[in-house]
C-alpha cells in the first residue's frame, strides 16, 4: 500500500521548462506547487562548474546528464511486422534526466515556429487544395494561431534572454532579419550572436543567392542578461562545449538559472528528487484525476501525492506513457484508425552538405549552441510546393557548435596511417551544413504500449512504431539539393549532399525533437488535449509539452513548447482558479 | 619488443611508467594450456621506487588481451611521421579502464529480456557487455591467427595485424557465433574514443591526440577570437588537470 500524502494545489510531473515556467507562474498567484523529478538534485553551481563540465567522454559520449535506460527506456521497430526490440542505449535521441531536464543540457536554439503551422490543415487546403495532402497524413489545425501566440513567444523570450535580429516588428520586415517570421510586438531582448568564419560565408553565398539569411535566435546569452523576473545569467564565452553539458558561465538558459528560482523563491514551491512518478489516479467517475503516484527512488516506496490539478511536464515519451498506464483515453490503433493516445507521433527528419574548404582558419573547435546563420525561405510554406510532391520543409544554417574531437570524427570511419593524416587534414577543412527538416504525422507513425518489454517498475515500455512514410523522403532530398548549392556558392569542393536514408533508425544520434501522441486541437475526435493542452475529458489534467504538438516544423521545438505553457499559465491564473473547469 | 621499449621510454619522458604482468609473451602461448606464468617481476630499468607509485597496471585485460590490445590499437592509429599513435597515448591503458569500469559492465544500458537480434535499424542487441565482447573476441581472433600464421595477433607483423583487422572490419574473419564487425566496431570507437578524451582517461597522453588534428582542448573562452578569421588561435592545448588542484595521478 502507498503512503499518501497532504494535497496541495498542483503537482508537476517532471522539473524542465515546463514544469519550471508553470511552477513559476502558479506560484506567484500563491498556489502551492510540488515538482516530482525522477532524477537526482542537480546544483548547476557544482555539477556545471569549470573544467570538469569540458568533459567530452563523460558528457557528450557516455551521455552524463541524460536518462539511465537501465530504468526506463522505449522500444522501437520501423513498421507493424517488426517486433519492437528495446532501445539498450541511448541514440538517435538524448533523453533528459534531473534538475532542469533537457534544457539544462540543450542547445539553445529557440523559435517561433511559422504562422502556417498553427493552421497547417486548412492552410494547405486552400493553396493547394485537398489532394496535395499524402494518403494515410493526418496533418491538422491546432486550434490555436501564431497570433494568439505571440504574447507568450515574447514572454518566453524574455524570460530566456533570447538573442537575434527581429525579422517583422509589427508587420513591417526589418533588414537582417527573419522575413519570413510572423509579426513581433517587439525586439528580441538581446542582440544576435557573434558570427564565425563558416557563418560568413554562408550569409554572403545565400545573399548571393538570392536567400535571406539572418543570425540564428539564441538563449546562450549575447551579453550578461537579468531577466524581468530578475534572475542574472552570464555572457556566452564560445566554449565549444553547449549541447549535452551545463554551462559553466551561467550562460545558457535553462530552467535551473531561470524560472526554478523564481519559483524556489515564492516559498510556494517544492521539488521532490527521486520521485519517478508511474500513474495518475482518477476518481471513480474518471472525469478527475485525484493524485499521482511516484516510487521513491531512495527507499522503493511508493507513495500518492494528491493534488487539486495534474500537470503531466515530462518530456513527450514520459507523458504519453503516463497517459496509457493510467488508462486515461483509448490508445491509438491504426488498424482500425479508433483511439487517440498515441496517434501523430512525429520526429525530426535532416538534410545537409558537406565539403572541404582549405586555406581558412575556422577555429571549428570554438562556438556555442545556437551560433548559426539561418535561412528560412524553404521552411513551412515560404516557397511554392506545387508540383514538388511534398509539403512543408525545413530551416537550413551554418551551425558552429564547437568541434569536439571524438563526437565531430574528424576522418571519418577509417584507421591507420592514412586515417591519422586524413584527421589532421580534416578537422579545419572539412565543413558542413544542414537543414531540419519538418517531420509530418502519418498513421503507421505512433506510439503505444510494448507488450513484452517492462520498466525497472513493472509497467509496460512505450513502443515506438516510426518509419519515413509517404513522400516524407522528397522534402529531405529537396533540401540536400538547397543545401548543395549553398555549400558549392561558399567555395567548397568535393560537395557531397546528404539526405535521410531509406528508413529510419534508432542508432547514431540525429535529433531530441520527439513531438505527439497527446496532440491538442479543438476536436475530441482528433485530439487529446485542447489547445490550453488541458485534457478534454479530464479538465484538472494538463499534459504540457511537445507531446501535444500535432507535427514537427523544419525548427527546434522549445521557443514554441514555451509559448504554449505561458498560454496555459496565463489561462490557469486569470481564468482557471476562480472558476475550475474547461478553458475555452 | 622494441615498440614496447618506445612506449616506455616515451611514457618515462612523461613520467608515466606502464607496469605489465606476464611480460613473457612467448610463455603464454604455450600456458593456453597450463596455467599462466606468475607475473614477472617489474624491470628494475623501468619501475624506480618512486615511479612505481604513479604506474599504471592493468586492471581488467589479462596477460594475453594485453598483448592483443597494445598491438591492435598500435596498428588502428600507428606511430608515424605525424606523431605518436594509441599505443605511446596510453590507449590500451584508457581502454582496460573503461572496460574495468560501468562501461564496460553495460552500466546505464536497458539490459532485460528477451534478447532477439532485430534489423540493423533497431541497434546493438547482443546480450553481450562490451567487457564481454572483448573477452570473447581476443581468444577467438588469436586462434585464427595461430591456424593461418601459427601465432598470436600481437606477434605478427605490421602488415598481417593490418590483414586480419581489415578482415575483422568486413567481417571476412569467422569468430563464431560473435560478429567479427560489432568486435571491430567496439575497438575502433574505444580506439579513437581514448585518442581524443581528456587525458585524465589514461589516452591522449600529453594531448597528443588533440595536437595531431589542431585542437586546443579546455579553453576557458574563444569569445575574443571567434569573429578574427585570419588571426590563428596560437595559446598551447589544455586538458582538464591545467585548471585543477586534485592531486594529480599520473603527470
Amino acid at each position: 500500500m502507498s503512503k499518501k500524502l497532504p494535497s496541495v494545489d498542483a503537482v508537476m510531473v517532471g522539473v524542465g521548462w515546463t514544469g519550471g515556467i508553470l511552477a513559476a507562474e502558479l506560484t506567484r498567484a500563491g498556489l502551492s506547487v510540488v515538482g516530482l523529478e525522477r532524477g537526482q538534485s542537480r546544483d548547476a553551481n557544482v555539477e556545471f562548474a569549470f573544467p570538469h563540465i569540458r568533459d567530452e567522454l563523460k558528457y557528450g559520449i557516455r551521455f552524463g546528464l541524460m536518462q539511465d535506460v537501465s530504468r526506463d527506456t522505449l522500444t522501437f521497430r520501423n513498421s507493424a511486422d517488426q517486433m519492437a526490440l528495446p532501445m539498450r542505449q541511448l541514440g538517435s535521441f538524448l533523453l533528459g534526466n534531473g534538475t532542469g531536464g533537457a534544457g539544462a543540457h540543450w542547445n539553445g536554439q529557440t523559435w517561433r515556429w511559422t504562422p502556417y503551422d498553427f493552421e497547417i490543415y486548412s492552410q494547405t487546403v486552400k493553396r493547394y487544395g485537398k489532394g496535395a495532402i499524402d494518403d494515410g497524413m493526418l496533418i491538422q489545425d491546432w486550434g490555436v494561431t501564431y497570433q494568439e501566440l505571440e504574447p507568450f513567444f515574447d514572454k518566453f523570450e524574455h524570460t530566456a534572454g533570447i538573442g537575434g535580429t527581429a525579422g517583422n516588428l509589427q508587420g513591417k520586415v526589418q533588414a537582417g532579419g527573419n522575413p519570413f517570421e510572423g509579426p513581433r510586438a517587439r525586439a528580441y531582448p538581446n542582440p544576435p550572436m557573434k558570427r564565425s568564419q563558416l557563418g560568413d560565408l554562408f550569409q554572403n553565398a545565400t545573399q548571393n543567392l538570392g536567400y535571406h539569411p539572418f543570425p540564428g535566435p539564441s538563449a546562450n546569452m549575447t551579453q550578461a542578461y537579468t531577466n524581468p523576473d530578475g534572475q542574472a545569467l552570464g555572457a556566452c564565452m564560445y566554449c565549444g562545449f553547449c549541447e549535452r553539458f551545463g554551462c559553466d558561465y551561467n550562460a545558457k538558459a535553462s530552467p535551473n538559472n531561470t524560472v526554478l528560482p523564481t519559483a524556489l523563491a515564492t516559498g510556494k514551491f517544492e521539488v521532490r528528487h527521486d520521485a519517478n512518478v508511474v500513474r495518475v489516479n482518477m476518481d471513480s467517475s474518471k472525469k478527475r484525476a485525484v493524485s499521482v503516484t511516484y516510487v521513491d527512488l531512495i527507499t522503493g516506496e511508493e507513495i500518492e501525492q494528491p493534488a487539486e490539478m495534474i500537470f503531466l511536464t515530462s518530456f513527450t515519451f514520459g507523458n504519453v506513457k503516463l497517459l496509457m498506464v493510467s488508462g486515461i483515453g483509448d490508445i491509438y490503433d491504426p488498424v482500425t484508425n479508433k483511439g487517440i493516445v498515441g496517434r501523430n507521433y512525429t520526429y525530426q527528419l535532416s538534410a545537409g552538405a558537406g565539403g572541404t574548404i582549405t586555406g581558412k582558419d575556422f577555429k571549428v573547435f570554438a562556438g556555442a549552441g545556437s551560433e548559426s546563420v539561418v535561412i528560412d525561405d524553404f521552411n513551412g510554406d515560404h516557397f511554392d510546393h506545387t508540383g514538388l510532391g511534398f509539403l512543408h520543409g525545413g530551416s537550413i544554417s551554418a551551425s558552429s557548435t564547437g568541434a569536439r574531437p571524438i563526437q565531430s570524427n574528424p576522418g571519418g570511419s577509417g584507421w591507420g596511417s592514412a586515417w591519422k593524416k586524413a584527421a589532421a587534414a580534416a578537422y579545419n577543412t572539412s565543413v558542413g551544413i544542414g537543414a531540419q527538416v519538418a517531420s509530418l504525422p502519418f498513421r503507421q507513425n505512433h506510439l503505444d504500449l510494448d507488450p513484452t518489454y517492462r520498466d525497472a517498475y513493472g509497467h509496460p515500455l512505450v513502443r515506438m512504431t516510426f518509419d519515413y512514410r509517404g513522400n516524407e523522403r522528397k522534402r529531405s532530398q529537396y533540401l540536400a539539393e538547397v543545401n548543395v548549392k549553398i555549400l558549392t556558392e561558399m567555395g567548397a569542393k568535393n560537395v557531397a549532399g546528404r539526405s535521410v536514408p531509406e528508413h529510419y533508425t534508432i542508432v547514431p544520434y540525429q535529433s531530441t525533437h520527439n513531438q505527439g501522441g497527446a496532440i491538442m486541437g479543438m476536436d475530441p475526435a482528433n485530439s487529446v488535449v485542447n489547445p490550453y493542452m488541458q485534457h478534454h475529458q479530464v479538465s484538472n489534467l494538463f499534459v504540457v509539452g511537445a507531446s501535444s504538438f500535432p507535427h514537427n516544423s523544419g525548427f527546434n521545438p522549445t521557443g514554441t513548447v514555451g509559448a504554449v505553457t505561458y498560454r496555459l499559465a496565463d489561462a490557469i491564473v486569470k481564468r482557471y482558479i476562480k472558476a475550475p473547469g474547461p478553458l475555452t | 619488443m622494441s615498440e614496447t621499449n618506445e612506449r616506455r621510454n616515451f611514457l618515462k619522458g612523461l613520467g608515466l611508467v606502464a607496469v605489465t604482468v606476464g611480460l613473457g609473451r612467448p610463455g603464454l602461448v604455450e600456458a593456453q594450456t597450463a596455467p599462466p606464468p606468475a607475473p614477472a617481476p617489474p624491470a628494475m630499468e623501468m619501475a624506480a621506487p618512486s615511479d612505481t607509485s604513479t604506474a599504471y597496471t592493468y586492471v581488467f585485460f589479462n596477460p594475453v588481451e594485453i598483448a592483443f590490445i597494445e598491438a591492435a590499437v598500435a596498428r588502428l592509429i600507428p606511430k608515424d611521421n605525424l606523431g605518436p599513435g594509441a599505443l605511446e597515448a596510453g590507449v590500451s591503458y584508457y581502454i582496460d579502464g573503461q572496460l574495468a569500469g560501468w562501461y564496460g559492465e553495460a552500466g546505464r544500458w536497458y539490459w532485460q529480456g528477451p534478447w532477439q537480434q532485430g534489423t540493423p535499424q533497431q541497434g546493438y542487441q547482443l546480450p553481450l557487455k562490451p567487457s564481454e565482447v572483448y573477452r570473447a573476441a581476443i581468444p577467438r581472433i588469436n586462434e585464427v591467427t595461430q591456424k593461418q600464421y601459427k601465432a598470436d595477433f600481437a606477434d605478427l607483423k605490421a602488415d598481417q595485424q593490418d590483414k586480419v583487422l581489415t578482415g575483422l572490419e568486413k567481417g571476412d574473419i569467422d569468430l563464431g557465433r560473435l560478429p567479427a564487425t560489432t568486435f571491430f566496431a567496439f575497438l575502433l570507437q574505444n580506439t579513437k574514443e581514448g585518442f581524443f578524451a581528456d587525458p585524465t582517461y589514461g589516452g591522449n597522453a600529453q594531448m597528443v591526440g588533440w595536437k595531431l588534428i589542431g585542437y586546443p582542448g579546455v579553453q576557458p573562452t574563444y569569445a575574443q577570437i571567434i569573429e578574427q578569421y585570419k588571426t590563428p588561435f596560437t595559446a598551447p592545448p589544455m586538458s582538464i588537470a591545467n585548471f585543477t588542484d586534485d592531486p594529480p595521478h599520473s603527470h
